[in-house]
């Protein structure tokens, strides 16, 4: 399990990093959004994995998983949500404003 | 008392959100309001660093969970002169804004209490994943502060500004991800304990991420090669927003000197001093490309950002020399820069208001109104901020030359501080000249309408620009306690034990 999560987060960094490269705004904020999965499913991976262990006190557990990631990556999930929300209005008053969806704004001739 | 500790953090977010529910015809009080409030911030830094300048640091445990288990918010006298610093320099912004600017947009005043919210939690907490909370809070308003108004050109600079934050703010998820995986713990006290006796096979990893949160810190401090978003976000923004984000790349610093002096200091084992190799050089280079930027600048603020680049630049050729001298030199630097560059994008707006279609491009333009005392405040200011004496710039390079004396890159920051504090005094000087005596007959000017001709008018307008002066003439004044302050402060931080101590044997009492 360890081995397919790794790869899982490894291609959506790589995605993600591929994509916030582009030269559109689109592929940008989607790069942006598969960057903030890969570092939520990274920061989970971080509480070690492990299937069915409670992660708060319970009578007839023998193991218990670390809280804390899930906390982390709760709070991440709602800025990164937060974020991606704001991106996305962003590269559409730019696409509005400057005529075009490239990131820096150049008018390409037509 | 020790609750005073939170009020620095909830005295903006809740004025942020008074102001949110207050209506909008109700400018006047919102102004008011919003000022009492940074004023009063003024207030509680300053007594805050009066308890903190004996040394004492008071670490308070957020709903009584007791550390590292809780989040600490942490006094020492690092964080009360950073809250000071980001009062004052606040305060003077927003005297500048209510004059009109703040009309813009609906919720400026809102959105410049959120702002302050996320500095002051940025410098107060003790918790690592806390801090990456502060900077997102402190981030999307700076990402709305700074398209206040609209515009085409703000909308394109702040496009790249919010993606590159928002791929530094992976990068420090990873970062912050790793060190919890490894060490267990956020806590920044606890990391420094736990980071020291680390086991070897680990050790490579919590390199890594240590470097990539170096690499984020640079990022929001503006160093090479991550300074590309500044130019244009702070050239295109709004003169009130531009002096409050004066601060902005002095919270990277910040937390450069906080983490890198406390996490990954001197006792941290295999892992101690871990980004003096790389610190020193790339801010020398900082400082080159920040020159060299300010005499290729067409327009007066862009060579304002670059001189703000510069400044990191020198900062943290201060910070990363490393020793207490050095750091406690960068310590008495910050404010001056800070108060320099912010006092000079507020005159840079008075000027350009002035200059009709100009602007501020270095182009002769019509003579400009009030050109005297335009003039004379743009001399002052070019004087303070290129590190001239008699003012607290001069004193700051001084006091970080005089520290590279026992460094052995000394010619290496020798040659680089003096070169560039030259080549600055030369663009200065070029575009004060283009600006002032190369100004032709007024014919062509045609003065803004909301700019009134009045004695009154500019007085009002100079007021915030003339009091960051005076602050800057204050820090010359009280150079001497000042000096004494820093070094203790700089001493305090090389020192990591108290702090430690201080946070981990925090007694929580029941309620």
């Amino acid at each position: 399990m360890e081995l397919l999560v790794s790869v899982i987060i490894g291609i959506l960094t790589a995605c993600g990093i591929y994509l916030s490269l582009r030269g559109r705004t689109f592929p940008v904020v989607l790069g942006l959004t598969f960057l903030s999965y890969a570092v939520n499913l990274f920061l989970l991976t971080m509480g070690r994995l492990a299937v069915g262990n409670p992660p708060i006190i319970s009578e007839n557990a023998a193991h218990y998983a670390d809280p804390l990631p899930q906390a982390l990556v709760l709070t991440a999930i709602v800025i990164s949500f937060g974020m991606t929300a704001f991106v996305i209005i962003l590269s559409l008053r730019a696409f509005l404003e400057m005529g075009n969806d490239q990131v820096d704004g150049k008018h390409k001739p037509q | 008392m020790n609750h005073l500790v939170f009020f620095p953090i909830i005295l903006p977010f809740l004025t942020g959100i008074l102001l949110l529910l207050l209506p909008q015809q109700y400018l006047q009080l919102k102004r008011i309001t919003s000022l009492a409030s940074t004023m009063l911030l003024i207030a509680i830094a300053s007594v805050l660093l009066n308890k903190a300048a004996d040394g004492t640091i008071l670490a308070y445990a957020l709903g009584n969970w007791a550390p590292p288990f809780g989040i600490v918010l942490v006094n020492d006298r690092l964080t009360a002169w950073m809250l000071l610093v980001t009062a004052l320099v606040a305060t003077g912004a927003l005297l500048y804004a209510i004059r009109g600017i703040d009309k813009d947009g609906a919720y400026f005043h809102v959105l410049f209490q959120l702002q302050l919210f996320g500095l002051n939690g940025a410098f107060l907490t003790g918790d690592l994943f806390n801090l990456f909370v502060f900077f997102e809070i402190l981030l999307l308003a700076s990402y709305s502060l700074l398209l206040h108004g609209g515009g085409r050109l703000k909308t394109k600079a702040g496009l790249h500004f919010v993606v590159i934050n928002l791929v530094g703010s992976s990068l420090f998820l990873f970062a912050v991800g790793t060190l919890y995986g490894l060490l267990g713990t956020l806590n920044m006290a606890d990391l420094a304990v736990k980071i020291a006796n680390v086991p070897t096979e680990n050790i490579a990893f919590i390199r890594t991420a240590g470097l990539l949160l170096f690499a984020v810190f640079a990022l929001k401090a503006a160093l090479l090669p991550l300074y590309l978003w500044l130019p244009a976000a702070y050239a295109h923004t709004t003169a009130p927003v531009a002096a409050l984000f004066a601060i902005m790349t002095k919270v990277g610093a910040y937390c450069i000197l906080r983490v890198y002096t406390l996490i990954f200091g001197s006792q941290a084992g295999h892992l101690a001093n871990l980004i003096e190799a790389w610190l020193l050089p790339l801010a020398l280079l900082t400082l080159i490309i920040g020159v060299l930027g300010t005499l290729a600048s067409t327009r007066l603020r862009h060579q304002i950002a670059y001189l703000v680049i510069t400044s990191i630049g020198t900062l943290l050729t201060a910070f990363g020399m490393n020793s207490e001298t050095s750091i406690a030199a960068g310590l008495y630097y910050l404010p001056h820069s800070t108060f320099a560059a912010a006092a000079f994008f507020l005159l840079a707006d008075c000027i350009a208001n002035r200059r009709d279609v100009m602007n501020d491009q270095f182009e002769p333009g019509p003579i400009v109104q009030q050109q005297r005392l335009l003039g004379v405040s743009f001399f002052v200011l070019a004087i303070l901020i290129a590190g001239m004496p008699p003012l607290s710039g001069f004193i700051g390079k001084l006091l970080i030359l005089k520290a590279a004396l026992a460094h052995p890159a000394l010619p290496w920051i020798m040659a680089i501080v003096l070169t560039t504090s030259l080549l600055t005094i030369i663009a200065l000087a070029r575009s004060g000249s283009m600006l002032f005596y190369r100004a032709q007959a007024p014919h062509i000017c045609h003065i803004n309408p909301d700019i009134q001709r009045s004695g009154m008018s500019i007085a009002c307008e100079l007021a915030p620009i003339i009091g960051l002066v005076c602050l800057s003439i204050g820090l010359l004044i009280w150079a001497d306690s000042i000096i004494g302050f820093v070094t203790a402060t700089a001493n305090q931080l090389m020192q990591p034990e108290h702090y430690i101590r201080s946070v981990l044997d925090l007694e929580v009492q029941s309620l």
